[in-house]
């Protein structure tokens, strides 16, 4: 009935496993190293510091400046969280403290919906409505300048991407919050609200910080929605209206030309290794904060 | 209750009912232009026909390269990173049962690739393809985007096996089963609906993610044939049709989005109806 | 060993961390009778049992001392073919455990563990030992529905006919009916009644009238240690120790 006795079947299934958890565990390592190695040229010939803090991009005169680009995604990334962070938390404490159980059973598929949603998708729809609302209206409104391809549009559709992201740890971490200790609170005479503010709140902080955390690293890695709508100009932004370019982004637009031009691979390369090192650096850090959530 | 202390009460619910329907309403904005630009562009050429002579200045054809292109690619790195995954989230949870420590590394260690950027995804694959000498192709689009799932599909294989009684472990022992037995008989059949809805998951990552399979699938206008030619892919066309100036090839990007948002839309659908239908045999505890 | 003991237990330590569970148990338990292990909850009965088919093996942090002679094989000591060893006996765990597939494969699975592979002769065993657990009646027309439909107590009936599928000479069972109603109840013990001629039962309760009802053989614990055992007539009759009267009496505390 069967090819094999059930003890050789054991060490198939066995040694496939390990195999196979074997590549996964190592990943992480391949890739680092990996792409150390690849850009290693280029670190070899200019200075960390140099690579950084240089603002001038120019691959066919040997210039790279990473400096804009650092900047670019910094900016993006944090304008995108400080719009993410207070909707995601209101929200979390609403679905999880004020509302009926049916209400989170309306609210998970929608939240699916919004992550499975693909970037490309975001983008297109950056284009088709946030671009426009900005260049038509609140720039002229604010009496600004602006093409509406900008730091400001990236931030938009980047803060309603990640939304899913954090809201789905904000809300477990609530969850998990023991209601006695909210009888507690309320049985002792407050109100709903200073309950969430002096227990809920306090208690979850770690667990807090490290959605936010993560929602900081995935933003900072996104690629295609916002290459298509921060207007792609290396520049150091100056205004919030103003087209800017990310590391992502960058990689992404000239992967085509980057055998061409010397070097050029290899700093592609090092925008890819600071992209993976800014990532494990903050999941790295998150988990430390879920770790210390997790021990109360 | 004083009034400042009502007013405070107040005011944050307000807040919090605004930040909740906000939610709601973006996605139903993001749905409808979605589905108001697509609807208006899409045709059955499109669906059924490969582009034309002049089809990126406006002239005939359709996008279904793209579509089986991503259909294939997307299968094909599910269908390995399964192979890898699968078994890896079983050892964890049947075979180190006993080490409580290495688990945590490993998945700590899940977490961390977890959360790497695709695009640092892509950017290794192509490095890996010039190191091997390959040509950008449906292969490596497939190496790339089974990394890419990966830990995706690990992690929620792990988060459902997670649940599995240890009485049901010490039942399947009793009766003599060795480990391999107990993991691949006994936890695949009680975690089935959540082992395939971590699939489909994979599925809709890997299908809608360009980022990585930007440097390594390449682009063709032909239907795939052969896993060492490039192959198109659904978010590429979408991405090269909306740079175009032209109005009507911008229009076809927005029914390629159509068609990308559905197809993900239903796998989602179909991942819930399909783990409803196979939990008839899971045991309850 | 006296002559006719199937199991005997000697010296056995179990440590959880620091504090020790078991302490220098000592149990010789006969062939083809039941043999009860009775004590309030917390006095170590479930984790004696899980030693004896070396399911301690799944938690690390427990640490086994001592021996545990099954037909002059110290089952402690076994490294090879753990899994043969189990196959010796059939477990009853406190909360049935179907496994997630048809009544029918339920019992299948087992067998075809047990290296029968003829269609035919699964299908005939599966039948007598559904007959054996008293279940077949309830399930002749839905052998192909999922386990899980069955009810608790059914289910229940369902992992002993398992257990016995695998052909094994001892049946474990803890607290085997404790998740079930009085009628399930009923039908197990009376299962165990027609099984000793043919199995060593041991079983373990807290619950003094089941073990007054179906028991050969009595072993008292309290808090890791074996206070009294013998026949049920010496343990219930005249207990000996002041700890077993407190128990027996219901003075307990």
């Amino acid at each position: 009935m069967y090819l094999l006795n059930r003890q050789q079947r054991h060490v198939v299934n066995y040694s496939w496993m390990i195999v196979s958890l074997l590549l996964v565990a190592f990943l992480p390592f391949f890739l680092f190293l990996g792409l150390y190695l690849k850009s290693f040229l280029l670190l070899h010939d200019y200075s960390l510091v140099d690579l950084i803090f240089s603002r001038e991009w120019r691959p066919s005169n040997g210039k790279f400046g990473f400096y804009p680009f650092i900047v670019g995604s910094v900016w993006v990334t944090l304008v995108a969280m400080i719009i993410t962070a207070p909707i995601c938390l209101l929200t979390a404490i609403y679905v999880t403290q004020y509302t009926k159980k049916y209400f989170l059973r309306i609210m998970h598929p929608a939240i699916d919906i919004l992550a499975g949603i693909p970037s490309v998708v975001y983008g297109l729809w950056g284009i088709l409505v946030v671009v426009p609302f900005i260049s038509r209206y609140l720039g002229p409104w604010l009496e600004i300048k602006t093409m509406g391809y900008s730091i400001l549009a990236a931030s938009l559709v980047l803060s309603i991407m990640i939304i899913p992201f954090v809201l789905n740890i904000l809300i477990e971490i609530f969850k998990s919050i023991p209601t006695e200790l909210k009888e507690a609170a309320l049985s002792l005479g407050a109100t709903q609200w200073q309950t969430v503010k002096s227990v809920l709140l306090r208690k979850a902080m770690p667990g807090i910080i490290a959605a936010f955390g993560f929602g900081l690293a995935r933003a900072f890695g996104e690629t295609m929605a916002v290459l298509m709508v921060v207007g792609n100009v290396v520049r150091l932004p100056k205004s919030l209206f103003d087209p800017g370019y990310t590391l992502p982004a960058l990689i992404a637009n000239n992967y085509g030309e980057m055998m061409s031009i010397p070097r050029y691979d290899s700093a592609l390369m090092f925008a890819a290794l600071l992209l993976l090192i800014v990532s494990l650096f903050f999941n790295l850090v998150m988990h430390f904060f879920i770790v210390k959530y997790n021990k109360y | 209750m004083t009034l400042a202390q009502k007013i405070e009460e107040r005011f944050f619910k307000v807040l919090m009912i605004l930040a909740t329907y906000f939610i709601l309403f973006i996605l139903a904005i993001i749905i409808y232009s979605i589905f108001e630009k697509g609807v208006k562009s899409i045709s059955w050429e499109m669906l059924t026909q490969i582009p034309k002579g002049g089809y990126y200045y406006g002239k005939d054809g359709g996008i279904l390269n793209a579509i089986l292109g991503s259909l294939s690619l997307a299968t094909g790195a599910t269908v390995l990173a399964f192979l890898i995954g699968l078994p890896v989230a079983l050892y964890i949870n049947v075979f180190l049962i006993r080490n409580k420590k290495l688990v945590n590394v490993i998945r700590f260690l899940l977490d961390l690739v977890w959360g790497i950027p695709s695009i640092v995804y892509g950017a290794f694959g192509f490095m890996l393809m010039i190191f091997f000498g390959i040509q950008t192709s449906l292969l490596a689009g497939i190496l790339t985007v089974t990394l890419f799932i990966l830990p995706i599909m690990i992690r929620s294989m792990d988060e459902i096996l997670r649940t599995v009684p240890i009485g049901l472990m010490e039942a399947a022992y009793s009766l003599g089963s060795n480990k391999s037995e107990t993991a691949f008989k006994i936890f695949t059949r009680q975690s089935i609906s959540g082992i395939i809805t971590a699939v489909l998951l994979s599925f809709g990552r890997a299908i809608g993610d360009a980022a990585s399979v930007l440097f390594t699938a390449g682009y063709t206008d032909n239907l795939p044939n052969s896993l060492m030619e490039p192959v198109a892919t659904l978010p590429l066309s979408i991405f090269f049709q909306l740079s175009s100036p032209v109005p009507e090839v911008q229009n076809r990007a927005y029914a390629s989005a159509l068609v990308l948002t559905l197809i993900i839309l239903i796998v989602s659908l179909f991942s819930r109806g399909i783990g409803k239908r196979y939990h008839k045999t899971k045991i309850n505890f | 060993m006296s002559d006719n003991a199937k199991i005997s237990i000697r010296d056995l330590n179990v440590y959880a961390g620091k504090s020790q569970i078991l302490k220098d148990v000592n149990i010789e338990i006969p062939k083809n009778k039941i043999t009860v292990i009775l004590g309030p909850s917390g006095c170590g009965k479930t984790t004696l049992l899980k030693c004896l088919n070396r399911l301690t093996d799944l938690y690390p942090e427990l640490r086994v001392t001592g021996e545990i002679m099954i037909d002059d094989n110290n089952i402690l000591q076994a490294r090879e073919d753990i899994y043969k060893l189990r196959q010796q006996m059939g477990l009853l765990s406190q909360r049935p455990y179907p496994l997630p597939m048809t009544i029918y494969n339920n019992i299948a699975y087992a067998l075809k563990l047990r290296g029968i592979k003829k269609r035919r002769e699964i299908q005939k065993l599966a039948l007598h030992y559904l007959q054996q657990a008293s279940l077949w009646d309830e399930v002749r027309t839905r052998l192909r529905e999922p386990a899980s439909r069955l009810s608790i107590g059914q289910q229940q009936r369902l992992c002993l006919a398992r257990g016995l599928a695998v052909n094994p000479e001892i049946i474990l069972a803890d607290e085997p009916t404790s998740a079930l109603d009085p009628i399930s109840s009923q039908f197990i013990e009376e299962t165990f009644l027609k099984l000793k001629n043919e199995y060593t039962i041991v079983l373990v309760t807290h619950v003094l009238r089941q073990a007054k009802r179906i028991a050969d053989n009595v072993v008292f614990m309290y808090l890791g240690e074996v206070i009294e055992q013998g026949s049920v007539e010496e343990v219930f009759g005249n207990p000996r120790m002041e700890k077993t009267k407190q128990y027996l009496g219901g003075t307990f505390n």
